[in-house]
């Protein structure tokens, strides 16, 4: 990988040799799961974008497994322009694998790779020392000794789509309820040949928040102020061009790349 | 020593209102337990509608501002338009990424309207440039967990500019009178479509 910036690194270092404690990064308190059946395969909860379909579950430091997986899947995509082949689970496994390796376990993504490629379906779990596991049923984050004590107890061979979804989800919830770390909602992710990938997102929300009772909205006048600055339209085009375009949500998509057919 | 986020203090709060958001700060900035100065405001401009809360250590404070004012002219001269929040908050992520090992000790709030979209966005990140996208509001710094507890209360959706004006000001004030390393006087931004206005709070000044 092109370049991570080790300018800070000396300064943090001197400091932290002085007793002042590492930054300390979010990491996400998580349940991830995946699951095989017969023809497709269903993955869990904090969904990063592979491929069409090729769906990672990360669990860890959250930058990391974002970062990660953004990187890994541009270049998944990459491959698979310059083979003119479908990409492969196991291909973005290894490139997963050989990357966490080469940073012996700092970069702390903790992933669930699924998907569904030309040899079948693939269910792997990295962890970010650079080892993978290849299972039928995967777990991993804080909660996975739950959710994997509910696959241990009800994983058949033989599921079906359905099935597999509602293991996965209960398999979720079990790490939502019994892990501190992990909450709120269950999103999943199926990947079936031949058919597009469905996401469902918040496909169960155990944890739906209730209506707040009462509203603190303050009169107007409450806080009061020194002084205020205003910053009109008409100030700003003193000084640079303003040009109002239509709120169509397309334009928004200028924010996208182009790309020649 | 504490960690380098508590040695200068500091607090930052944004929020989504109506066709409108908000961005306020604190002024306060010490060492320790001293003060050196309230007039520290943490809030910089980007765009026209665009504005970057930095809290944390005051020197990676200065540093990352001036060097986002780099990057953001330099984005503005290569593309001859201003940069959209949801662009600046990719720009701040991936900055802050690059120093995956090294980091700088800043908790940035972004806060801004997209001016193609009318549409507001807020987001956060952590010091290594994970995003927290937040549909309701954004808290950082020192004051951070009564930040949590007065934004939870007094928050509620759909507040107009002059509302959201109250709501962020009052959550603000209250969450820095109980931290003792931030406070001072406060700086809030209240960004419309076609307007802003910035307005100065007195604060309690012990």
């Amino acid at each position: 990988m092109p370049g991570f910036d080790f300018s800070n690194y000396n300064r943090n270092a001197a400091l932290h040799a002085r007793g002042v404690p590492l930054p300390k990064a979010t990491s996400t308190g998580t349940t991830i799961v995946g699951c095989i059946y017969d023809n497709g395969v269903v993955n869990c909860e904090k969904l990063h974008y592979i491929a069409p379909k090729i769906w990672c579950a990360g669990a860890g430091t959250a930058a990391d497994t974002e970062f990660t997986t953004a990187l890994i899947s541009s270049n998944v995509e990459l491959h698979s322009l310059s083979t003119g082949r479908d990409p492969r689970v196991i291909t973005c496994m290894t490139m997963l694998k050989q990357h966490l390796f080469r940073y012996q376990g700092h970069i702390g993504a903790y992933l669930v790779v699924a998907g569904v490629d030309p040899t079948g379906v693939g269910l792997y779990t990295v962890h970010a020392h650079g080892s993978t596991d290849k299972l039928p049923y995967v777990t991993m984050g804080s909660g996975s000794l739950a959710a994997m004590s509910v696959f241990e107890s009800m994983w058949q061979p033989d599921l079906n789509k359905e099935g597999a979804i509602a293991l996965c989800a209960e398999a979720i919830k079990a790490g939502i309820f019994n892990d501190l770390g992990s909450g709120s909602n269950v999103d999943v992710c199926v990947i079936e040949k031949d058919k597009p990938t469905q996401l469902l997102r918040n496909y169960e929300k155990p944890n739906e928040r209730g209506q707040k009772e009462r509203n603190y909205r303050f009169p107007r006048g409450t806080t009061a102020w020194l002084n205020q600055k205003v910053i009109s339209k008409e100030d700003m085009k003193k000084y640079v061009t303003i040009e109002t375009l239509s709120g169509d949500d397309n334009l928004a998509a200028g924010e996208k790349m182009e790309v020649d057919v | 020593m504490g960690s380098p986020f508590d040695i200068n203090g500091g607090a930052c709060v944004a929020m989504v209102g109506k066709d409108c958001v908000a961005i306020a700060c604190d002024l306060r900035l010490g060492m320790q337990a001293l003060t050196i100065s309230n007039n520290f405001p943490k809030i910089f401009n980007f765009a026209p509608s665009t504005y970057l809360g930095l809290t944390g250590l005051a020197t990676d404070v200065n540093t990352v501002s001036d060097l986002f004012r780099y990057k953001v002219n330099m984005y503005r001269l290569r593309e001859e338009r201003h940069i959209s929040p949801q662009t600046l908050a990719n720009l701040v992520s991936s900055s802050l990424y690059e120093k995956r090992f090294g980091p700088f000790f800043v908790s940035p709030v972004l806060a801004g309207i997209n001016q193609t979209t009318g549409k507001p966005f807020i987001c956060g990140f952590d010091s290594i440039g994970c995003i927290d996208f937040a549909k309701d509001f954004i808290v950082s710094g020192t004051a951070s967990d009564q930040l949590f507890g007065t934004c939870e209360g007094l928050w509620e959706p759909d507040l107009g500019a002059e509302d959201l004006f109250e709501t962020i000001s009052q959550a603000l004030l209250s969450a820095v009178d109980r931290d003792a390393l931030s406070g001072w006087g406060a700086q809030v931004y209240i960004i419309e479509k076609d307007k802003v206005t910035q307005r100065l709070l007195k604060g309690r000044q012990d």
